[in-house]
Formats: C-alpha cells, structure tokens, sequence
C-alpha cells in the first residue's frame, strides 16, 4: 500500500506497530446483527444491501441540514490510513488498517450549532435487503451515539475502506464510524443518518440492556461486563491460545483519558 | 396406553419392525461414533480449518453437541410412549456421550477461551451463565459414574431417582445457553423449548396409562 503511518497525525501517537489482521480475518468475522447474529452471517449475506446511490441525512443543531450524496460528503476529504486495535465488548479483539477521513472535518463543513452536546447515528434499515431485521434481537434501525467532543476528537473516524480496498457490507459499508477508544458496537455501520442535537441520544444496546451496555462503552479492563470479565481479550488470528491484557481505553489513554476527568467511568461504564 | 400415545394397531405396525431391526444393533458403535466429532473438531483447529476464530467454533460445537445430545437421551421415553419404538439400549450411550461433550466443552472454555486458572474461578462464581452451565456439568457426575449395570443394580429404586437429576440438568445446558446470547435470539429459546416439551411429556397427565 505504501500510505505507511501520518506524519503528525494523532493515530502516531496510538499503539505502535500493531500487526493489522488478514483481510481474510477482517471480513469474515463480523457483528452486523442486521444480516444475522453468526459471525459469518454478515459475510455471506451483506452482499445483498445496495451501496449505491447512497445519501446520510444530517439534520438537527448543524448550519447546513439535509440529504447528502456520498459522493458529495467525500468531496474534498483526505483519505488516511489508520491502523487501530478493534475491542469487542464479547472481549476479543483485532487490528484494521481503516482507510477513511475525521468525523470533525465533516462536522466542521455543515457547521454545529451552539449548544450542541450530542451527535447520533443511525444505520440503513433495509428488511428487503437484510435478512437479520425480520427478527428483533434489537429495536431497529441501530442507533449509536457520541459526546460532541468524543465525535470532534481526532482519532475518530468515518471510514471507507479497509486495507485501501472499498468497505464490504459485512464492515459497513459504504460509511462507518470507527471510534477506537469504545467498545466495537459504538463505531456503527452504514451509516443513513447523523443528527447533532442537545439530548443524549438513544443507543440500540442500551435500550436492550442497559445493565450490561452503557452509553459510554469505554473499553475499561477494570468494569466488568456483567456476564464476563474485561480485563483480557482474545487477539483474533492469534492462533489457539492467544490472550492479551485489555488496555484503558484500548491503549488510546493518552488522547482521550482528558475527556472524561472527573467522570466515575464505573458508574458511567 | 397413555393418552398421548397412538392407538395400539398403529404402534404395532410402525413399533413393531423397528424395534426388530433395532434389537439387532448393538450400542457400543454409538461410543466410536461419538469420538469423531471432536477427533475432527481438533484436527480441524490445529489445521486451520474452523474459520476466523477456532476456540469459540470448538466451544460453540461441542455445546450444541451437548444439547443435542441431551435432547436424544430425554427423548428416548417419550418416542415409546407415543409409538412404541424403543431406544432404550442406546440410552445409557447418549446420556454419558452428552457427559463427554459437555466436559470437552468446558475444557475447551478453560484451556484454549479463558487460558487464566484465577479467571476461570473468577468466572464461574461471578458470572451467571457460566454458573449455571457448571452446576449443569457437576450434575452429571453422579449420572455418568453411575451410568453402569452394577450402579444400578446396586441402587435399584433409588438408581431411577438419582437420574432425574437429568431433568434439571437438561434446564440448566438450555438456560446457560438463553442467558449467554446478547439480544433477543430465537434460536437457544428453541432449544429450552424442546426441553421443556420433552419435560413435560413425561407429566402423569399425558404419560398415565389409559386403563
């Protein structure tokens, strides 16, 4: 690929030389409970969701709200490489080399209002297309959320590629969040819809249990998942018996730990 | 005749040429049989065969194999109460091959998921799920030293007793199962399901005899 590591750009400053999984792995192990619940449903059955035309709404508490074309939302971006560790809240993990641009930068193009906390996200609900939705393992269409200044900060990203090849629909094409700091579930997938607004947005695992996923969802080694133990995970391709500790905030302390001083990160898990 | 049982001449002329053909089968194959699966299934990880991630395939197989396994033994009562065709010879066979599954099951869980001894207690005691799916598996125990000709001429009365603890055990694999899922999934409902309804075929009211 050659794009190699940003020069000063925030991801350099994140876990070095992580070893990015197959692509072989990356595509064929997904959590998309839109095409079923296996984690090899999404690979054998998100080829079925159209990818184009593709419009993402973005409404609320921003200067310039409407539909927008991918191809309009693209416009102008940097694409970058960022390699970045993948937490799943069912405590295993992998490493993606995402190709894709800053969240801020399209935050900062449709201007967000004062007064502004929150930005939610909502992922395409197409029953024709998604064979997983006629089941409710949850309260379709998935939504997800961030604090605004979770959703400015630099390492998060709107990814469009993986390993410089376009998304496949098992990883979310043709537009995802990828929020390296949280638990797998919070970076969703095909993105329709972006609203920035002053309530805490509605999120799709914590309506199912709130017990088990907060709104936060830091990766934290130190609170539990109720029905398993953060403090290790499983490294995906690491052969039979590979386990590593989990990191505070999946390694990416140093940037993001300031956002939440004085935050009790137990009770807000 | 029970009152969930077909009428007698139906049961004779499918029961009766079954259980002939089955009278000639000895059980002990069953034993060989069921250490393939596994056999395969380790051959298969070591080889890379199981996909992305081997260790949850393992563990994933060898816990549905249980429950189905499970699900044969307590079915074996009921299929002879309704038709007439009896499994009872391969019975013992499919209650300590469900015992063997489920150990490698939980090994596989220990070894190769959770690696960490002081995790693994830590597991057990903290989280629900896997609470419940070991109390299931120390239940066998007795089942499965006493699933002998000797044990239960030995124990007579209180042989058949001891091996209700079944039952409960049966509860237990589908509940662990319910409970392990994230969302709500159908498919460990279906299986606590067939337990349930295989339980309750067994209830005085469907199982008594007519006369």
């Amino acid at each position: 690929l050659g794009l190699g590591s940003m020069g000063g750009s925030p991801a350099e400053a994140a876990p070095q030389g992580l070893k990015p999984n197959s692509f072989e792995d990356i595509t064929n192990y997904n959590n998309y409970y839109e095409f079923g619940t296996g984690k090899e449903d999404p690979a054998r059955y998100a080829d079925a969701l159209t990818l184009a035309p593709w419009s993402v709404t973005i409404d609320g508490m921003v200067d310039k709200p409407g539909t927008y074309g991918l191809e309009d939302i693209l416009k102008g971006k940097q694409i970058e490489e960022r390699i970045y560790r993948l937490r799943c809240v069912e405590a295993w993990s992998m490493v993606i080399p995402w190709n894709g641009f800053e969240l801020a930068s399209l935050l900062k193009e449709v201007g967000v209002q004062s007064g502004a906390k929150y930005v939610a996200f909502e992922t395409a609900l197409r029953p024709d297309e998604m064979r997983g939705v006629s089941r409710r393992v949850l309260d379709w269409p998935y939504r997800e959320g961030l604090r605004l200044d979770e959703a400015m900060h630099p390492l998060t990203l709107l990814a469009t590629g993986v390993y410089g090849r376009d998304l496949l629909g098992q990883n979310g094409a043709p537009l995802r969040l990828v929020v390296p700091w949280k638990y797998g579930f919070k970076s969703i997938k095909s993105i329709v819809r972006i609203t920035v607004q002053k309530e805490q947005p509605f999120t799709s695992w914590k309506d199912a249990n709130h017990r088990e996923y907060g709104f936060y969802s830091n990766v934290n080694p130190e609170v539990s998942h109720p029905r398993w133990s953060q403090a290790t995970e499983r490294v995906i391709g690491g052969g039979l018996r590979s386990r590593r500790e989990t990191d505070m905030f999946n390694g990416y302390g140093e940037e993001v730990a300031h956002l939440y001083k004085g935050l009790d990160l137990k009770a807000n898990y | 005749m029970s009152v969930i049982a077909l009428p007698t001449q139906v049961q004779r002329s499918i029961a009766d040429p079954v259980n002939r053909v089955l009278r000639k089968l000895p059980a002990w194959p069953l034993y060989i049989l069921g250490a393939l699966p596994p056999a395969w299934l380790y051959w298969a990880a070591l080889n890379d065969r199981l996909g992305v991630d081997p260790v949850k395939e393992m563990e994933h197989q060898m816990g549905l194999w249980g429950l189905w396994l499970i699900i044969a033994t307590l079915t074996v009562t009921p299929l002879r109460t309704v038709t007439g065709i009896s499994l009872l010879k391969f019975r013992r066979a499919l209650g300590l091959l469900t015992f063997f599954y489920i150990t490698l099951h939980m090994l596989v869980w220990m070894y190769y998921d959770v690696q960490f001894l002081s995790q693994v207690w830590a597991d057990i005691v903290k989280r629900p799920y896997i609470t419940i799916g070991m109390a299931g598996l120390l239940l066998m125990v007795p089942l499965a030293l006493t699933s002998n000709t000797w044990s239960i001429r030995k124990l007579g009365r209180r042989w058949r007793q001891l091996h209700k603890l079944v039952y409960a055990v049966a509860i237990l694999g589908a509940l662990h199962f319910v409970i392990l899922v994230k969302g709500f999934q159908l498919e460990p409902i279906l299986y606590m399901a067939a337990i349930l309804v295989l339980l309750a075929l067994r209830f005085p009211i469907l199982a008594k005899k007519r006369r």
